[in-house]
């Protein structure tokens, strides 16, 4: 019997690693339990077992090979004396679907994740894994973004590497800013988004703190109102429940309540929202809830060159920001400017795509969900726009109603839950300044009233998908 | 079965409460000059403390928190920080502040209810009045963080209640302090109340000092009524953080002879018998007995040093009540260092419906 060996995840989040090297070469015999290759991604080195007796007959995905996508077959076991032909493709088994795939399909029609795609091209080309390096958010923003001139230089850049290059050109230029929180130091960030820090700025500036959110946040905000311009890593907003204390009754109104003496120049960062497979306690969106306090800024970016240039902002800015990144998006590429000093302002949204028909708001993965619905929909002729928020507070609302204007329909994107979301403020704002315009009530598409679901197919019926925005767009247009 | 480790808690007194020293007290503890300084300090403290309650009486200030019978802490702690050091203080510790610069006025106007007291024109890197419980003691650490960073010489002192000892940011700030060995002094005024609850229910440590042993943090005890003994322990701990000795926990023993705040009323559940006994410990009396039978003050002395008081307070008052009424702006103008254009619409809408020249309209 022929078995394939799967490229193994090391999280539910991993979608990629590298195959560092084979230990056992093609022709050995192999017993359940043998290490037959090391496995690495930027996280941890881990090793493949075999799980079955045999031979390894084929090495599909070369030792050194980079970026090769999870569930790839990277190897043959064959039962010894059993032959496969030198050209043969490595059979194809239920058990080497992708595991989302496996997941029962909800009635309507599933959301495509960004990867799968490219899952799908690198097993159909395992032994070309360096065609996968790149790993390119669904649509590339096509629209000019108007704080990048025209004849800037744009590399792909991860939203991880965009977010480290901030800190990193902010660090630089400040001696006053530094990064504290958990794993940030030696582990290089418990989501790698501080890799390389410790080494060039060294342990004062980039501190490992022991584990207390209350603590670390509170000292922070302490070392603000001390001249410091701390950049606060939550290891996920989830954790920031511990500080929320700090964050919204010192850091938020310290300013308000010193008369003016003391401020707050901090920024809370770290990923929010759900990331895959984490369960009802590490999967919360909070932008509506830090999106309540009056003295917080709120920033929730969507793609690589807006974390770079908004997180650039909020170091500099002399009030508290709370920053919400998403782990999904963190290994996102886009094209990102190449320029001395990017800095894309707070409070200013940004056209994500222009569009006629109906306008789409949402806000960091939201927005992903949502320029794949209007590429959906403009195959049907329906031209979507779609609003980027990038601020949440404060919230660029005049944006809103000016494409709200010219669509006169508005559908509101988030993974949060639907009451009292940011959404629902949408909506509010909506009705209150462009009601004479709307043609059909402002609808809003949010993560379902419930704690995450940790199983699979449940926790994808709790998230807003593109099917959901598209048939919600249709549902403003009556169509 | 030998001993793993062991502790101790080391407790000081120089001053009984009988106004007796102890010979051991160096001498330089009780320099006349700086007695006396400390002693008026204590008066003048004591003399804005009762003004500040009656005017909550007669419904001129909002609320107030009284620090009477714990005036060494305050003092003992305020002349001795440097005027470059970070104080991070509760709400009962105007004793300390008064010595840092803030003003009576400002004090007045902030118990008022108006965010401009806590704007002083003197100790500007001072951190505003904690009411939260606890939470500025991670501030103070995230202060002395600061200082450890850019190498300054300069040192946060925070000042808490034993019910702060209780809460989960005294323990983390301390751990945190203890890691990085940030200077960072912690002083716990154990007035044996926190509101109502008493000290044996907040913990049932033996002292509060021991509980620095837990976060590698040096700690000890000091009679909080004995402001020589109180200035001597503060100023240690504050110039051993300023050499880079890292941070200390003193445990200063005093108590807590009046209501929680003015919206208290401490008799409906503690025995007025033993604070009448507390009474007798108190700092300002132990301390005239001991300058008294030295020669170094006299009832004249005394005399016109509670005229000074009065008279010092009284010009407070006048200038507190002068104070006009905060404009509508006020809730906007700090909120953020720039208005965001959000805003807007809300400040426009407040300036419409709010009296002209402040007030209630």
């Amino acid at each position: 019997m022929t078995v394939n060996v799967l490229m193994p995840a090391l999280s539910p989040t991993m979608e990629q690693g590298k195959l560092a090297k084979w230990l056992k070469n093609e022709g050995d015999k192999v017993k359940a339990g043998d290490v037959i290759a090391e496995i690495e991604t930027d996280k941890a080195t881990m090793e493949v077992e075999a799980v079955d007796e045999g031979v390894l007959a084929r090495i599909l995905v070369p030792g050194g090979a980079e970026n090769v996508a999870v569930n790839t077959p990277i190897a043959v076991i064959t039962e010894e004396g059993e032959e496969i032909g030198p050209a043969e493709a490595p059979p194809s088994t239920p058990a080497a679907a992708p595991t989302e795939n496996a997941a029962p399909a909800p009635a309507k029609a599933p959301d495509i994740p960004a990867s799968a795609p490219q899952e799908a091209a690198a097993a159909a080309v395992p032994a070309a894994p360096a065609a996968t390096a790149a790993e390119p958010a669904a649509p590339s923003p096509a629209v000019a973004v108007p704080e990048i001139p025209a004849d800037t230089t744009l590399l792909p850049m991860t939203m991880r590497e965009a977010l480290r290059d901030a800190m990193a050109e902010e660090m630089r230029r400040d001696q006053n800013v530094f990064v504290i929180g958990e794993e940030v130091a030696e582990y290089q960030g418990a989501y790698k988004v501080t890799q390389g820090l410790l080494q060039e700025f060294g342990p004062r500036r980039v501190v490992d703190t022991p584990i207390t959110e209350y603590g670390f946040a509170g000292l922070a905000v302490g070392a603000a109102f001390a001249g410091l311009r701390p950049i606060c890593e939550f290891m996920t907003f989830n954790f920031a429940m511990q500080a929320i204390d700090h964050i919204v009754n010192s850091a938020a109104k310290t300013l308000y309540m010193s008369g003016g003496q003391i401020n707050c120049p901090i920024v809370f960062r770290g990923p929010n929202g759900a990331a895959a497979r984490v369960a009802a306690q590490h999967s919360q969106d909070y932008a509506a809830w830090f999106s309540q306090v009056p003295g917080l800024k709120v920033v929730a970016p969507s793609n690589a060159s807006d974390a770079k240039g908004l997180l650039k902002s909020a170091i500099r800015d002399p009030n508290p920001v709370v920053f919400l990144e998403n782990e999904i998006l963190y290994g996102k590429q886009w094209d990102t400017p190449m320029l001395e000093d990017f800095l894309i302002p707070i409070g200013k949204a940004r056209i994500a795509r222009p569009g006629t028909d109906v306008t789409l708001v949402s806000f960091s993965i939201g927005v992903t969900h949502c320029l794949s619905a209007a590429e959906a929909l403009a195959k049907e002729g329906i031209e979507a726009e779609v609003v980027d928020l990038r601020t949440l507070r404060p919230m660029d609302v005049p944006a809103i109603i000016e494409s709200v204007k010219k669509t006169g329909r508005c559908v509101a994107v988030e993974e949060g839950w639907p009451q009292c979301g940011i959404g629902a403020e949408i909506a509010a704002r909506v009705q209150e300044e462009a009601f004479d315009y709307l043609d059909a009530p402002v609808l809003r598409v949010t993560g379902r009233d419930v704690p995450m679901p940790y199983a699979a197919n449940l926790e994808k019926l709790a998230l807003p998908s593109v099917a959901d925005v598209i048939a919600a767009a249709k549902a403003v247009l009556y169509r | 079965m030998t001993i793993g480790v062991s502790f101790q808690i080391d407790f000081l007194r120089f001053l009984s409460a009988a106004g007796e020293l102890d010979p051991a007290t160096p001498r330089e503890a009780i320099d006349p000059e700086l007695l006396l300084g400390l002693y008026r300090a204590m008066t003048r403290t004591r003399a804005y403390d009762g003004k500040a309650i009656a005017l909550q009486r007669t419904g001129k200030l909002g609320t107030f928190a009284s620090a009477l019978g714990q005036e060494a802490i305050g003092v003992g702690i305020g002349s001795t920080m440097r005027s470059e050091d970070v104080l991070a203080p509760s709400y009962r510790d105007h004793g300390a502040q008064l010595l840092r610069g803030m003003t009576m006025v400002e004090n007045l106007v902030y118990w008022g209810g108006d965010e401009r007291g806590s704007d002083y024109a003197v100790p500007r890197s001072d951190f505003p009045i904690c009411v939260p419980v606890g939470t500025q003691i991670a501030h103070a650490a995230g202060a002395a963080y600061a200082f450890a960073l850019r190498k300054e010489k300069r040192v946060a002192v925070t000042i808490i209640g034993d019910g702060g000892a209780s809460t989960g940011d005294f323990y983390s700030a301390l751990n945190m302090a203890g890691v990085w060995r940030v200077p960072l002094v912690v002083v716990i005024n154990n007035n044996q109340w926190a509101i109502s609850t008493p000290r044996e229910r907040e913990s049932a440590t033996v002292t509060l000092a021991q509980k620095a042993v837990a976060a590698g943090v040096e700690g000890c005890q000091v009679d909080g009524n004995d402001v020589i003994a109180m200035r001597h322990v503060a100023r240690a701990a504050i110039e051993k953080a300023r050499d880079g000795g890292g941070p200390t926990l003193i445990e200063a023993l005093s108590y807590r002879l009046g209501d929680h705040t003015t919206a208290d009323d401490a008799s409906r559940y503690r025995d007025g018998e033993i604070v009448r006994r507390e009474a007798e410990k108190e700092p300002i009396a132990r301390l005239r007995k001991y300058l008294t039978a030295r020669g170094l003050w006299s009832e004249e002395q005394e005399k016109a040093l509670a005229k000074d008081c009065a008279d010092e307070v009284e010009r407070a008052v006048a200038a507190y009540l002068a104070t006009p009424p905060q404009e509508f702006s006020a809730m906007f103008d700090h909120l953020f260092e720039h208005l965001p254009e959000s805003m807007r619409d809300q400040y426009e809408e407040a300036r419409r419906f709010a009296p002209k020249g402040g007030g209630n309209g």
